[in-house]
């Protein structure tokens, strides 16, 4: 146990993995150039806009040739590639992953765009939108994981957080609404913490009672009340709200700084969480007590409140990120209606490596994979919509193998702890 | 401890102490489960009915008379549409038209055909729960099991049943076999641990089965993504006429039952999956391979959830169309937990489940409760499960002596 935490720690890349991931570069290059680069004629143009629409914004439109283009990104990943394997990037290993595969979608997108046209500011600014909820999911499952608490009742959480969002905000008011979702997952999370830490249920089961008892109060009372009365399903959405001065930013301002409040809370919470898991005292706190709780104990840490305080934080930002599909996108609650995106926080945050910013590079990715599969159809690609959605589960389990780095997870993740 | 006080130790008699073993067996823990979590139902159903707030104006006492009798009609309808309406039943066989009658103890036998896949789903978790390991990937090991089942039992022609029938089925445990054991494999080669694998392999194989019933196994003739029927001769025989739709396959789940009680208790392979699952670092040290106890654990697991789907197919549906399976695999957690992940156990809980959808069926048809409560209740009776301490808290139950039967898992880093 001990010596697989110090592995986990240490900044080392073993030879074998220096080796796969360089072998990963040059199939990418060489992907780049037999599958797109000599697909295409020589006078293929790509255009991308870089005005979303309905924004006031006006960028020229970026035109090229696409072949020059293509044939770039393959010889600098195949570069790459090879230097990888001659000499290793050491520490870097994964930001140049993370280059070749962004390399990589790029040459995907202008081999599938030659000869038309993409609304590339559109198609970021709808990953961003698809990675909210992904990301506060994957957040709420890194509040109650570093605290050594394992959370697959993300799902159930953010359910709830959705129903209880719509119907108290349509009987009071929007902010309300939102204030009740997040005590609906502060709820749930309650009950999480105390069925796995003081009655020692297995924290998977536990998590499963919230995921079936979501599932079921949700759909009941919805089929119940709010089918039947219309008026109790209208909460009314958040408004746009435009960032004065960053919102002007060329190409970022319309992708990042026009929308509503749940995407600036995804902001503050991101860097609040990363502040504080890190840099205060409670961070360490409740660092420690994920990794060793025995430790954490013997210097004098509360195990149990700490987790409980983690465990219903965790619940709070659930609800919240449930509410956003209510408040935030639909304006209306429908059964069943996070469709498993819970599940993809969850893999956000394993693939972010039970870290924020992890989490939310690894929701940009899944979102921006969404994103893309809705403009398939348009783009004339011939890869079936939902082969691009399992991307992001395959995209987890090969992260989870251990191919693109072993993952930190909190060492004493998932196990009860008892007070000896 | 009075009696030792006294200095006389007076002897128990025979009751007292047949109320104590009750108290202690872990047996009445589950059926006090069971009717708490439909005593929390039948509250969910009188706070959520309109007209006991109604009545609250006139009186709280004529609210709360309200109330129960909301939940009693619940109750009622529920076990006229799992067991069949008993009034019905006696008129129908007075009567003596073979229709009534099939029409008449029809839930009964239907209820019997929503056990089914329970039955295999439940085992398939069980199966997992013995090694060790947490198989949450059921629901997307019976998709890819119906999915192979249904592209056996379409494309294979000419075929006579008794052949292709066990062909079918046979598809349907290699598809869920091989969906479970690439978790399994992972597991054992990397360490990835099993619940994250198998979530992930549950929402590729829903977005598999989408895609091949819009595309390659739509039915040709039809618009909406359906797979055509399948051949007459895979489809598993039903022993009565229309509308009873009781087929061999609750009798094939019986048999497979068996099967996993053979292997689990009463071979060496069974004691070495048990072993590793109780106690992994004693099972190496006694030389037993955990790598290969995982994958054969996972692939045996995943298989049983593949015949759940190929059961549906070829027993009920005789077609394959998205989402078909709604939930048997998440509900398989909970039944398997609830019969303590004993084959006996799975088969009697299964039963349970399988009347509590039946009925809730006819439930939501006449006294409108909508079907999604059983849920909840599955929800409650598996807290209470999990958490034992409540129930005896609540009943004022001993403590066992020894807790037998608990479910070992371990966390995320699988050591």
């Amino acid at each position: 146990m001990a010596t697989t935490t110090m592995n986990n720690h240490m900044e080392f890349v073993s030879p074998t993995r220096r080796r796969v991931i360089g072998f990963i570069f040059l199939g990418l290059a060489i992907l780049l150039w037999g599958l797109f680069a000599r697909d295409i004629g020589p006078d293929a143009l790509t255009t991308f806009r870089l005005t979303p629409g309905g924004s006031e914004q006006e960028l020229p439109n970026w035109v090229f040739t696409s072949l020059p283009m293509l044939n770039i990104l393959a010889v600098v990943s195949a570069v790459v590639g090879g230097y990888q394997l001659a000499r290793g990037f050491g520490k870097r290993t994964n930001l140049m992953l993370g280059m070749v595969v962004a390399m990589f979608l790029f040459g995907f997108l202008t081999w599938a765009t030659s000869g038309g046209s993409l609304n590339l500011a559109g198609l970021f600014r709808s990953a961003l939108v698809k990675a909210v909820p992904l990301t506060l999911g994957a957040l709420s499952g890194v509040l109650c994981e570093r605290a050594g608490v394992v959370n697959i009742a993300i799902e159930g959480m953010m359910l709830t957080g959705a129903f209880t969002g719509a119907f108290v905000g349509s009987v009071t008011n929007i902010w309300i609404g939102l204030l009740a979702a997040v005590l609906a997952g502060a709820l749930l999370g309650a009950i999480h913490a105390v069925l796995s830490i003081k009655y020692k249920t297995d924290q998977i089961i536990s998590g499963t009672v919230i995921n079936i008892f979501s599932a079921g109060i949700t759909s009941f009372l919805s089929a119940k009340f709010l089918q039947k009365y219309q008026h109790l399903n209208d909460p009314g959405r958040f408004p746009t709200i435009e960032i004065p001065v960053l919102s002007d930013i060329p190409f970022i301002g319309p992708i990042m700084f026009q929308h509503n409040m749940f995407v600036y809370a995804l902001y503050i919470f991101l860097i609040v969480l990363t502040v504080g898991l890190y840099y205060t005292r409670w961070g360490l706190r409740t660092r420690s007590v994920g990794e060793h709780p025995k430790a954490a104990d013997t210097l004098g840490i509360n195990v149990f409140r700490t987790r409980y305080l983690s465990v219903i934080l965790g619940g709070c930002m659930a609800g919240f990120g449930g509410a956003y599909f209510t408040l935030g996108s639909v304006g209306r609650f429908d059964e069943m209606m996070t469709a498993g995106r819970g599940f993809i926080g969850l893999a956000a945050m394993i693939f972010g490596n039970w870290n924020p910013f992890g989490s939310f590079g690894a929701g940009l990715l899944f979102g921006f994979f969404d994103a893309l599969s809705a403009k398939l159809a348009i783009l004339k690609v011939p890869i079936p919509s939902e082969v691009m959605l399992m991307f992001p589960y395959i995209a987890t389990m090969v992260a989870l193998a251990g191919v693109v780095g072993r993952g930190q997870m909190p060492a004493a993740d998932g196990q009860p702890y008892e007070k000896e | 401890m009075s009696d030792t006080e006294k200095g006389k130790p007076k002897k128990k008699d025979s009751g007292k102490i047949f109320l104590e073993e009750i108290s202690k067996s872990p047996l009445t823990v589950t059926i006090l489960a069971i009717v708490t979590g439909l005593l929390l139902g039948g509250l969910l159903v009188a706070v959520t009915s309109e007209d006991v707030y109604a009545a609250f104006s006139d009186s709280p006492w004529e609210a709360v008379k309200i109330g129960a009798n909301a939940a009693w009609t619940t109750y009622q309808a529920l076990f006229n549409g799992s067991v069949g309406n008993p009034s019905k039943i006696i008129d129908a066989f007075r009567g003596g038209d073979p229709e009534t009658i099939r029409r008449a103890v029809n839930p009964f036998f239907e209820s019997l055909v929503q056990s089914t896949p329970y039955i295999f789903a439940g085992l398939a978790v069980a199966l997992g729960f013995r090694v060790g390991l947490f198989n949450i990937g059921a629901e997307g090991q019976i998709f890819i099991g119906a999915t192979t089942t249904v592209i056996a039992a379409i494309f294979l022609k000419g075929l006579p049943a008794i052949i292709h029938v066990p062909i079918s089925l046979l598809a349907g445990f290699v598809g869920g076999g091989l969906w479970g054991f690439i978790p399994g494999w992972l597991k054992a080669t990397t360490g990835g641990h099993e619940v994250i694998n198998t979530i992930m392999m549950n929402y590729i194989a829903f977005r598999l089965s989408e895609f091949l019933l819009r595309g390659p196994l739509k039915d040709p003739d039809g618009f909406i993504p359906v797979s055509a029927d399948i051949q007459d001769s895979a489809k598993l025989f039903r022993f009565f006429d229309n509308p009873i739709r009781f087929h061999i396959g609750f009798f094939i789940a019986l048999l497979f039952a068996y099967l996993v009680y053979l292997l689990l208790f009463k071979t060496t392979w069974g004691f070495t999956l048990r072993t590793v699952g109780a106690n992994p670092r004693a099972a190496k040290y006694a030389g037993m391979s955990i790598v290969k106890s995982t994958v054969l654990a996972m692939l045996l697991s995943g298989g049983l959830a593949g015949l759940a789907g190929a059961n549906e197919v070829l027993g009920v549906n005789h077609n394959l169309a998205v989402a078909f399976s709604s939930g048997y695999g998440f509900d398989a957690i909970a039944l398997a937990l609830i019969g303590k992940s004993h084959p006996l156990g799975v088969v009697l809980a299964a039963i349970l489940f399988g009347f509590l959808r039946n009925g809730a069926i006819q439930m939501q048809l006449t006294a409108g409760i909508p079907i999604d409560i059983i849920s909840v209740l599955q929800a409650a009776i598996l807290a209470f499960i999990a958490a034992p301490a409540i129930i005896r808290t609540l009943y004022r139950l001993k403590e066992p002596d020894m807790d037998i039967d608990a479910v070992t898992l371990r966390g995320w880093g699988g050591n």
